[in-house]
């Protein structure tokens, strides 16, 4: 399935500020929870996401074992040139995606 | 107390045609809530519709159009002549690999299945339920009548004990719905993922300490034909959010 999205506007005014919308698919499993029987479920989780934009890195989070499935995060930027916003999300176990967007700045 | 009934009875006569009073499950819930469901950018199922559109693009497009099935989901389910019973749009899509792409089925409740059928039912978004004038579903339809009525499990509750004499009421905290599957499949905030209306289903009969059924049981089918019946015109709502 797809691992992850990300959302902003196609076109935005230059120096005006806009907003980014991200999700990835993840269970999120905190390390805290047994199964059926009774064995801890080991934690999986996405510990971090960082998004790009115009060759630097304008936001970046920690995510915690308290964070439910399929993390959804929006955050703010400026405009300040056009090309692609990437936003990148690292986990347990290896996990690592990626996902970006473009938009037009004029 | 009978001329209090009579009267009240020729009241609503007199009041020609009854206003509709079905409630989808989206009246009930939070603005917050709502809003998810309908910002296509925060709704937490655009990652399985995503994955569909792309599977829809390679595994069905040699045939379909996201125009030619525009108001199939509200159709369904339909009969199929070959097995010569009804079937649901997951069953469909599965049928349709097995008969005309020669290509394995989706398991239930697998991700490629819940993000095609989210697809396809997106693209009746909007339209009204519109189950088919079909005779040879009527015995299936009686059949589902007859399920929603009849108490289950130790708690020996039919569902129209609930979701037609007590909607509106509490279990709890919770409202209880009116239980019209107008957005199946959803994302449902308790699973944290997307799940068809038989996982729902499946849900309420453990509930009441009933036996649930197995996934693609005809019992299912026949349930999911009364309540779309139950549902018609309400409008398709897919990919729904619930709590």
């Amino acid at each position: 399935m797809a691992l992850s999205l990300v959302n902003a506007p196609a076109r935005v005014a230059r120096g005006q500020a806009f907003e980014i919308r991200a999700s990835v698919a993840h269970v999120m499993e905190s390390g805290q929870r047994a199964d059926n029987e009774g064995r801890l479920l080991a934690r999986n989780i996405v510990r971090r996401l960082e998004c790009r934009y115009a060759g630097e890195m304008v936001f970046a989070a920690d995510l915690f074992p308290a964070i439910a499935a399929n993390p959804y995060l929006a955050f703010h930027a400026v405009a300040v040139a056009s090309g692609p916003i990437t936003v990148r999300w690292v986990g347990d176990n290896g996990f690592e995606h990626s996902a970006s967007v473009d938009i037009e700045v004029t | 107390m009978k001329s209090l009934a009579s009267l009240l009875l020729l009241l609503s006569f007199g009041a020609g045609a009854q206003p509709d009073t079905r409630r989808s499950g989206l009246d009930d819930m939070t603005p917050a809530l709502q809003a998810l469901q309908r910002d296509d950018t925060q709704n937490p199922a655009a990652l399985w519709l995503k994955d569909g559109e792309q599977r829809f693009g390679t595994a069905c497009s040699a045939c379909h159009t996201p125009h030619s099935l525009r108001g199939a989901a509200a159709r369904y389910p339909a009969f199929d002549r070959v097995s010569g019973k009804p079937v649901t749009l997951s069953q469909r899509i599965n049928l349709c690999r097995q008969r005309h792409s020669q290509a394995p089925t989706y398991a239930a409740e697998s991700s490629e299945l819940l993000g095609l059928a989210a697809h396809v039912g997106r693209l009746s978004g909007g339209l009204p339920i519109a189950p088919p004038a079909d005779a040879r579903l009527a015995p299936f339809l009686a059949q589902g009548r007859q399920l929603y009525t009849q108490r289950i499990g130790q708690l020996d509750l039919s569902c129209a004990q609930c979701h037609d004499q007590q909607a509106g009421g509490r279990l709890a905290g919770s409202v209880i719905p009116q239980a019209h599957p107008t957005g199946y499949p959803i994302y449902r905030l308790e699973w944290q993922a997307m799940g068809s209306l038989q996982r729902r289903l499946r849900n309420c009969m453990t509930g009441v300490r009933a036996e649930p059924y197995a996934f693609g049981a005809d019992e299912f089918t026949a349930l999911e034909l009364y309540l779309m019946q139950r549902a018609a015109g309400m409008p398709v709502e897919t990919p729904a959010v619930r709590p």
